[in-house]
């Protein structure tokens, strides 16, 4: 069987071979989104339960303080947009593995809309608490 | 062992060569493995922890509306039932991370000799559940001495 292998002739062109796209029309984009979205959450993560040992039980006015400082909004901000787009990301494998038939691109459409618009409301979120935080200064 | 669906699995080849198609693993018929169980819990843990981040994000815009919205928020993370659910999530991201380094580490080429995966599955559940129950513990012991909604200003 091995030796037949060799003689396959590749029906694809010069261009689609060189940019590495298969018969899906994309190539190794999804792949490597999971993988630099998990390495990059891993210390985002480390720094948010670090800041809920530091925030638990903690009152409103403690927490929108908390959420308004510049480098905290800033590290909110990227865990929320790096975790909806890995967990978009994931469930959209699982979707592409287990939803079969007409319901698959349905499916697909809703993973995205949903971990976009969660984690849009999380951004817009910290929006505010940094907004509330400015207006009360002032 | 002859498998009647293998009649639905012929294929050709490029060359015009009938071959046989792979099949999907056939989950009555295998033996059960440590490895399979962590690797389909990986997506299950992955599935809770997306459920757990929503909820934190519904947390943090409970803050970010107001003091009302936000006792009320505080009311379902002080419920027994909260906590349990707290716990779950907190155990999921634990796991899901263990599982994801392990994961990086196979695409960088390590640990992923047959031996090698059999013998880090237990070492991985050893460090996902102590690590877990850690957190959790180290998280309910200090809020039930906190008592709550009376602690303020600690976090600056």
């Amino acid at each position: 069987m091995d030796s037949s292998v060799s003689h396959i002739k590749v029906m694809r062109s010069q261009l689609g071979r060189a940019r590495g796209l298969g018969a899906g029309g994309s190539g190794t984009e999804h792949w490597w989104a999971e993988r630099v979205s998990a390495a990059t959450l891993l210390p985002l993560s480390a720094w948010f339960v670090i800041q809920i040992f530091r925030l638990k039980g903690a009152s409103h006015d403690t927490v929108v303080k908390w959420g308004g400082k510049p480098v905290n909004a800033t590290m909110l901000t990227a865990l929320i947009i790096t975790t909806f787009h890995h967990a978009g990301v994931g469930l959209q494998v699982i979707v592409d593995d287990y939803v079969h038939g007409k319901l698959h691109k349905p499916t697909r459409i809703l993973v995205k809309a949903a971990t976009a618009l969660i984690g849009l409301l999380g951004v817009f979120s910290v929006i505010k608490l940094v907004i509330s935080g400015v207006s009360r200064k002032s | 062992m002859q498998d009647i669906r293998k009649a639905l699995f012929v294929g050709s080849r490029s060359d015009g060569k009938l071959i046989q198609r792979p099949m999907s693993p056939h989950l009555q018929v295998y033996r059960f493995r440590l490895s399979m169980f962590l690797s389909i819990l990986n997506r299950i843990t992955g599935v809770i922890a997306t459920g757990g981040a929503t909820l934190g994000v519904l947390w943090l815009s409970a803050a970010a509306k107001g003091p009302k919205s936000f006792d009320t928020a505080r009311k379902v993370t002080g419920n027994p039932l909260g906590k349990l659910v707290l716990a779950g999530w907190l155990t999921s991201v634990v796991y899901h991370t263990v599982g994801g380094i392990r994961h990086l580490m196979w695409d960088s080429g390590y640990r992923f000799e047959k031996e090698q995966i059999n013998k880090d599955g237990p070492v991985a559940v050893g460090v996902s559940a102590g690590v877990s129950v850690l957190l959790v513990a180290a998280l309910l012991i200090t809020c039930g001495r906190s008592g709550g909604r009376s602690k303020v200003g600690k976090a600056s």
